[in-house]
């Protein structure tokens, strides 16, 4: 393999890292907030089908990334409402969502456009097209560093570097400000957030709205960027393997990203070795390899390299004392 | 706080956070510019009236019953099991490798009961290493479980794709059970001693869910072990303090689990397709959670729960050929919408009632 064929590889992990990356985030800020929030899925899925359809209808994948995001900030309500006001539990409405956002989507697909499911397939100008940044035609020729920029760091679509973006805000946000700070005690202890005469119910919804924009974004990236339209289930567990990299982060975003880009890595690999028999092992299925994920994230919450410590009030109400 | 009147708590409450899922995908129904009356009176027909229909509504209870029962059984120690997916999946490998293994010299009498331990043993062992691993290494079950639903169909898919793969076909699926190693189907019995009734895949595998609804009712109401599972559930230092051996219990609560959720495989695989083949459960271990919480954990209303779910997914397959603008996927629509009314939003009407009833006493 030569050098473009590694950076080809990246590229294409970077491409399947982004749902990851922006998933995990939202799902970082919402369990640092103590909500468990296993509905990334569905408003992943939800967020994909919004995108394609508005897209569709208007021709602007603009108006689609935002139709994703109000869609997956609905869904994120829903469960803001069951678990937040009514103190329902989180796992169980995380669940509703992913049911509910796997048969709406079809549902409302198949009554709006009547294609067993699929959205029509979006035209190049109602889809965001990749962006060649400054220079890089230009720099093409310099050895390394040329390719490097050209393939890699350039010619990828908005909702990616959004991605790469949203990293570093979700770390000064949570880490580096008053609301981050509040947020992560929510999180931890809400009586003492409470106490201090803030509303432990309001900050938790804050934090789901912004989970809610976060997946939004990622939908939007696989029907309007990635992809060009819906199609049924195609969030494909996504939601779940970005579950897994925030556990397997610590839910933390540096180590998050990591662990998102690992991924991401995995599966293009997996897509690049399909059909190429390995030493030892002879051919693997594609579908062997993409449950590495899995089998990481099961050895870590196992505890048998590092530990992985969930926000202490994660997955409880609050309950005010009377 | 005041304590609601038994049939306000378990009958009262449970309807109206059903007729509340209703109402929403009524309204659904009605903006999609369909009669949600004529949607529902297909339902009724497609799950029902056609020849045969009940018998498929009864086929899909069944499974609905086993991967019920599943969750109910780890719900009574406040363990999440949301792997009844992969431990049917699972289920299904267990009771094909005993039917591939003793098929040429085993003949159906012991044949069946050995595939139906297969399959009890291959969906235990799939709860048993979350169980294991919450019990003794404190990782939490719900994101095991759901790990382990993944790892479980990327095996699957190795394997059907692979070395259980039936030659010539072009789609995974396994080799074939023998007839010896097939649950025999209802239409087919009752045809040999003359009673005719439309065909459905209905098989005595409902015999295995009905003794397991007993089995389950008495182990958790009727045994010290149930009562321990209970405890653990009400508060796990209290069972802890009170001599309950809770990481075993955990462990042990996990594989009864799990062999519950393998049993669905005997249903489909054994009793219907006669193969396993890929994401054979569909969904069934994920409907099972819905059929949890509206069966409170309890078998009887596992049952009445399992058969409306059931009545749902062969009445929803009737929406497809009768309408242009609703397919099944109305039936996931629901099923979110019932277990969002019924299991997160469970709560929802309780202070209400509460203060109507706190007046009432109070007059």
């Amino acid at each position: 393999m030569t050098y473009l064929d590694f950076l080809l590889i990246f590229d294409s992990s970077l491409r399947l890292a982004t749902p990851l990356i922006l998933c995990a985030m939202a799902g970082l800020v919402s369990e640092r907030a103590g909500i468990v929030d296993i509905g990334l899925e569905g408003k992943l899925l939800g967020g994909a089908f919004a995108a394609a359809a508005v897209a569709t209808i208007t021709g602007s994948a603009w108006l689609g990334l935002f139709a994703a995001i109000a869609c997956s900030v609905l869904l994120s309500m829903i469960h803001g409402f069951a678990c937040i006001t009514h103190k329902g539990e989180q796992i169980i409405s995380g669940i509703a969502i992913n049911i509910l956002a796997s048969g709406a989507t079809v549902v409302a697909s198949v009554a709006l456009f009547s294609r067993g499911g699929q959205t029509p397939t979006l035209d190049r100008d109602e889809r965001f097209s990749p962006i060649d940044l400054p220079g890089a035609e230009a720099l093409a020729d310099v050895p390394y560093a040329g390719p490097f920029y050209k393939e890699l760091i350039s010619g990828h679509t908005l909702p990616v570097y959004i991605a790469m973006i949203a990293v570093p805000l979700v770390w000064w946000l949570l880490w580096r400000t008053r609301f981050g700070l509040r947020l992560r005690a929510v999180g931890e202890m809400p009586a003492a957030v409470d106490s201090a005469g803030l509303s432990v119910t309001w900050l938790r919804y804050r934090a789901l709205i912004i989970a809610g924009i976060l997946c939004g974004i990622a939908g939007a990236f696989l029907s309007t960027a990635h992809g060009a339209g819906f199609v049924r289930e195609m969030s494909a567990g996504k939601g779940y393997i970005a579950l897994a990299a925030m556990i397997f982060g610590k839910w933390r975003p540096w180590p998050v990203l990591a662990a998102c880009l690992l991924f991401g890595f995995l599966e293009a690999g997996a897509n690049r070795m399909q059909g190429t028999p390995l030493p030892v092992v002879g051919e693997v299925p594609i579908e062997v390899v993409l449950i590495l994920p899995y089998i990481a994230t099961v050895v870590l919450l196992a505890g048998f390299f590092g530990k992985a410590t969930p926000p202490r009030a994660l997955g409880t109400p609050y309950r005010k004392e009377r | 706080m005041t304590r609601l009147p038994a049939w306000v708590e378990y009958l009262l409450i449970p309807l109206m956070n059903l007729a509340l899922a209703f109402a929403v995908t009524a309204i659904i129904v009605l903006i999609i510019g369909e009669s949600p009356i004529e949607a529902l009176s297909v339902l009724i027909n497609g799950a029902f009236v056609y020849e045969g229909a009940l018998g498929y509504t009864l086929y899909y209870t069944t499974s609905l019953i086993f991967t019920g029962l599943a969750v109910a059984v780890a719900f009574h120690a406040r363990l999440f099991n949301i792997g009844g997916e992969g431990q049917a999946y699972l289920g299904g490998l267990g009771a094909l490798l005993v039917a591939l293994a003793l098929q040429d010299w085993l003949p159906g009498l012991l044949m069946i009961p050995l595939c139906i331990l297969g399959a009890a043993a291959f969906g235990a062992l799939w709860a048993l290493i979350p169980g294991w691993l919450q019990a003794y290494r404190g990782s939490h079950i719900v994101i095991t479980t759901i790990m382990f639903n993944f790892i479980g169909a990327g095996i699957m898919v190795g394997l059907l794709s692979g070395s259980l793969m039936r030659p010539g076909q072009s789609n995974p699926e396994s080799y074939l059970f023998e007839d010896s190693a097939r649950m025999p189907q209802l239409h087919t019995l009752l045809s040999e001693v003359g009673i005719e009734i439309g065909r459905s895949p209905l098989n005595l595998s409902i015999i295995f869910a009905a003794l397991a609804c007993i089995g389950v009712w008495l182990l958790i109401w009727r045994t010290r072990w149930g009562y321990a599972l209970r405890a653990m559930g009400e508060s796990e230092p209290a069972a802890h303090y009170a001599g309950v051996p809770v990481p075993r219990m955990i462990v042990t609560a996990m594989c009864i689990s799990g062999g519950l959720a393998g049993l669905m495989a005997i249903n489909t695989v054994m009793g219907d397709q006669g193969k396993v083949t890929l994401q054979f459960p569909a969904g069934f271990g994920f409907t099972g959670i819905a059929v949890a919480l509206m069966g409170r954990s309890h078998p009887f209303g596992i049952v009445l729960a399992a058969f409306l779910f059931g009545a749902l997914l062969q009445g929803g397959t009737e929406l497809d050929f009768e309408f242009k603008t609703i397919t099944r996927e109305m039936v996931l629509l629901i099923q979110g919408l019932i277990i969002l009314f019924s299991g997160a939003l469970s709560l929802m009407f309780v202070p209400w009632m509460e203060r109507r009833f706190a007046r009432k006493v109070s007059e």
